[in-house]
């Protein structure tokens, strides 16, 4: 027993020691999380349809397993269909399509921050790293509109092209509006900001709707489903296309759902902190003590309190996301030159606006730099036990004070 | 072996000029259906766009077309009544009154006043249930999907009224000439009571929902407008027509059954837009409970529900000309008689056929999602357009 434990020790410094095959084992880890997620996902925009309109929804696979097992059912179904290409169709971006879509809503998922020092790949260029891939998508899109030789299928493919890069702007700027304010494009740094003042989210919260609204355009999702708008569009941009590859798209929708409910959480509403109830429980509940606690160490902080993180981000990110849901299953579509009309004259503006409000409430807020810096401090570190792979020990530097001594807004 | 396009109609339609500017336009010719989500059933429309703007529609009709006229020539008087239903199935009760009319009037007879009384609260229930088809469907062609599925809730109990009387959901064959199928069956106003209370609420969830949906009125207030000139000169009848500010109903300007009894008013609406006739026929459905409650007392009273009529019939030599107002317009019949058991000719005046004629001026320089929305607001079937 002691040599496989040994060897199975010397395997796991092995990895963790070797960049290339961490970031192997970091991306396994990252899609099967996100298929788990998109399993869960889809049903519950079945349910959630379902509780809305009246209705039970899927109840006859798998029981109290059904969560799980009715969105593999439908998988499975999917995989067993059969896969056809119109005669007249473009071949190479015909196939590719799919996988432009799909391949940068799993890639995000990269930099989302977990837990407190669970960040699969904490990049320290974190939110722009999303930017940049969260644009490929509309590419994939064009291309699949284009090829498919139909023209229902070109129609939502430009529609796409047109309303994808309309709403990058504004959900641009309302991101931007919150690296201002925390100084910080590093996920981690945003979170632990919000985490250490709570109230800083009441701050962004206009920028928060601009990111909603800017982000359900930019997923396509209800009432900014124009791409595929099945009424008009027949299916839109994947009317011709059928089983695993249709699946791919349909996966890559609900991935990039719930990433746009995660990355709404994690840059406003708090991320995986609980707004100090959870500091103030683990100090009077559990009796542990939040001053020894480190971001730069993570062997600082208890796995217990990790985990817990965890579980609140999962928590409100599932939230965020069944009130797209409830958007969706409410709201009629819009017609594309209304989206277009919002996206340029009122959310564009908005989303400056809003800019220019949180620039200058950043500037009479000085005092802030202070701990947000210290925050920042937490970038430096490259291997962290991300997916519990920590062999390096740190000495924790002392932890940045937590609630005391910080001022009240408006405050000098 | 290439595949023919069979039929490209001409596209003789007055076609809309848009603002050419610097930008160069093409034009592209889409066939929507006849197998489309929005088109209703198996209509097609050639729209010739440019980008997403409309600038002509050109509908080609003729997938559902079943002969039912020339059938009609073969049959008796009575085993016409089933294929009647066939014609506008969402209001099936209707279609038969129609018919039944026309020929009661050819033989010069009258229903029982009993009845007279059921027949138009079954008439009522029918467009209350016709309008609810086409709310939830309107909805749906607008990306609304929750309206449609409690639409049929309510529409569920008014096919579980039908069911009780002649034993069908969809195809009654329950008005016969000269009364009805069967007096009404025991506890059968206790279920109608029940169902009027539901529909209240009913109708008030459907409009929480919509009407005051800032993305749904967006999407309908002042697309589709068609004057009230337009509107007549294209024959549009019914809620297409009232939308547009015209108070003509025929069940006020020539009353059938117990219409001159009861007290109503006519719902209508000046915009002339999807709007428009979106309000109106909310309003009729608020219009039609108040009806039904109006008749209730009279189903206390006991009498025939069937007058004598010979076993064959064969009506005197003549032609007679029966028209009501249909949840869609104004449904004619038109039945010649030689004085044999089969008529020489049935002719329909299909509201929905008159309705969709209109469709290219509705549309003029419109988005293709307003196509959509327009095809909706003025409530197609394609069982009647093609017959």
């Amino acid at each position: 027993m002691d040599a496989l434990r040994n060897l199975a020790h010397i395997i796991w410094y092995f990895i963790a020691a070797h960049e290339v095959l961490r970031s192997f084992v970091v991306a396994v880890c990252s899609l099967v999380f996100m298929l788990v997620i998109v399993l869960i996902a889809i049903w519950m925009e079945r349910k959630v349809s379902a509780d809305i309109q009246n209705r039970i929804g899927p109840i006859r696979t798998g029981g109290l397993l059904g969560f799980v097992l009715q969105s593999m059912a439908d998988a499975l179904k999917l995989l067993l269909k059969e896969d056809l290409r119109p005669a007249g169709a473009d071949k190479w971006p015909f196939v590719v399509a799919p996988y432009l879509v799909f391949v940068p809503a799993f890639l995000v998922y990269l930099i989302l921050p977990f837990s407190a020092t669970w960040v699969p790949q904490d990049l320290k260029i974190g939110i722009l790293f999303y930017s940049a891939v969260s644009a490929v998508p509309a590419l994939g899109i064009a291309m699949a509109g284009w090829s498919s030789n139909n023209k229902w299928s070109l129609l939502g493919g430009l529609r796409a092209a047109a309303q994808l890069i309309s709403y990058e702007l504004p959900l641009g700027l309302a991101i931007l509006a919150v690296v201002l304010l925390y100084g910080t494009l590093e996920m981690k740094g945003i979170v632990a900001a919000q985490w250490q003042h709570w109230w800083m989210d009441l701050i962004t919260l206009p920028a928060l709707l601009i990111f909603l609204v800017a982000g359900m355009a930019e997923v396509s999702r209800a009432p900014f489903d124009l791409p595929e708008a099945e009424s008009e569009l027949v299916a839109g941009f994947n009317t011709e296309y059928s089983g695993m590859r249709f699946a791919t798209f349909f996966l890559a929708e609900f991935s990039a759902s719930f990433f746009i409910s995660a990355l709404a959480v994690t840059l406003f509403v708090g991320g995986w902190s609980l707004w100090g109830v959870d500091i103030w429980f683990a100090q009077h509940v559990l009796h542990m003590d939040p001053s020894t606690w480190n971001l730069a160490a993570p062997a600082s902080i208890p796995f217990i309190m990790k985990a817990f993180w965890f579980f609140v981000f999962l928590a409100k990110s599932f939230v965020v996301l069944w009130i797209l849901m409830w958007l969706k299953w409410t709201m009629p579509r819009l017609r594309i030159d209304q989206v277009l009309n919002f996206g340029w004259k009122i959310l564009l503006p908005a989303a400056l606006l809003n800019l220019l409000l949180v620039s200058g409430i950043g500037a009479v807020l000085p005092r802030l730099s202070k701990p947000l810096t210290a925050t920042q401090d937490v970038a430096p570190i490259h291997i962290d036990d991300s997916v519990g792979l920590a062999p390096v020990a740190q000495t924790p530097p002392p932890l940045p004070p937590l609630r005391d001594d910080v001022p009240a807004p408006g405050t000098p | 072996m290439p595949l023919r396009d069979f039929r490209i109609p001409e596209f003789d339609a007055p076609e809309v000029q848009l603002p050419t500017g610097e930008l160069a336009h093409e034009t592209t010719i889409v066939s929507m259906g006849p197998q489309h989500p929005s088109t209703h059933g198996v209509l097609r429309l050639m729209l010739k766009l440019d980008g997403e703007s409309v600038l002509q529609v050109v509908p080609v009709i003729g997938y559902l077309h079943r002969g039912t006229e020339k059938i009609a020539e073969k049959r008796s008087y009575a085993m016409i009544v089933p294929y009647t239903d066939r014609l506008d199935y969402i209001s099936s009760m209707y279609m038969n009154l129609g018919y039944v009319r026309a020929v009661e009037g050819l033989l010069g007879i009258e229903a029982p006043p009993r009845a007279r009384v059921i027949r138009t609260i079954l008439g009522e229930l029918q467009r209350i249930a016709s309008h609810l088809v086409w709310l939830g469907t309107f909805g749906l062609d607008l990306g609304a999907w929750t309206a449609f599925i409690y639409c049929f809730r309510e529409r569920e109990l008014i096919l579980d009224l039908f069911e009780q009387i002649c034993g069908a959901r969809l195809t009654y064959n329950a008005i016969r000439i000269g009364g009805i199928v069967a007096d009404l069956p025991a506890g059968w106003e206790d279920g109608l009571r029940a169902y009027l209370t539901a529909q209240e609420q009913g109708l008030r969830d459907y409009e929480g929902l919509l009407t005051g949906n800032p993305v749904f009125r967006a999407r309908i207030e002042g697309i589709g407008v068609i004057s009230a000139a337009d509107a007549l000169n294209w024959g549009l009848s019914g809620p297409s027509l009232r939308g547009s500010g015209s108070t003509f109903d025929l069940r006020k300007d020539d009353p059938y059954e117990c219409y001159g009894e009861v007290d109503f008013h006519v719902a209508t609406a000046d915009s002339g837009d999807c709007l428009g006739r979106y309000e109106v026929r909310i309003q009729e459905m608020h219009e039609s409970l108040s009806i039904i409650r109006q008749l209730l007392p009279r189903l206390q009273e006991p009498g025939e529900v069937q007058t004598k009529v010979p076993r064959v019939l064969k009506p005197p030599a003549g032609e007679f000309y029966a028209h009501v107002e249909a949840p869609r317009g104004i449904f004619g019949v038109y039945v010649v008689s030689d004085g044999s058991a089969n008529p020489v000719r049935v002719r329909f005046r299909s509201p929905s056929f008159a309705n969709l004629s209109a469709l290219n001026t509705m549309c003029a320089g419109m988005k293709l999602a307003d196509v959509v929305a327009i095809l909706g607001s003025i409530d197609i079937v394609l069982g009647e357009v093609d017959r």
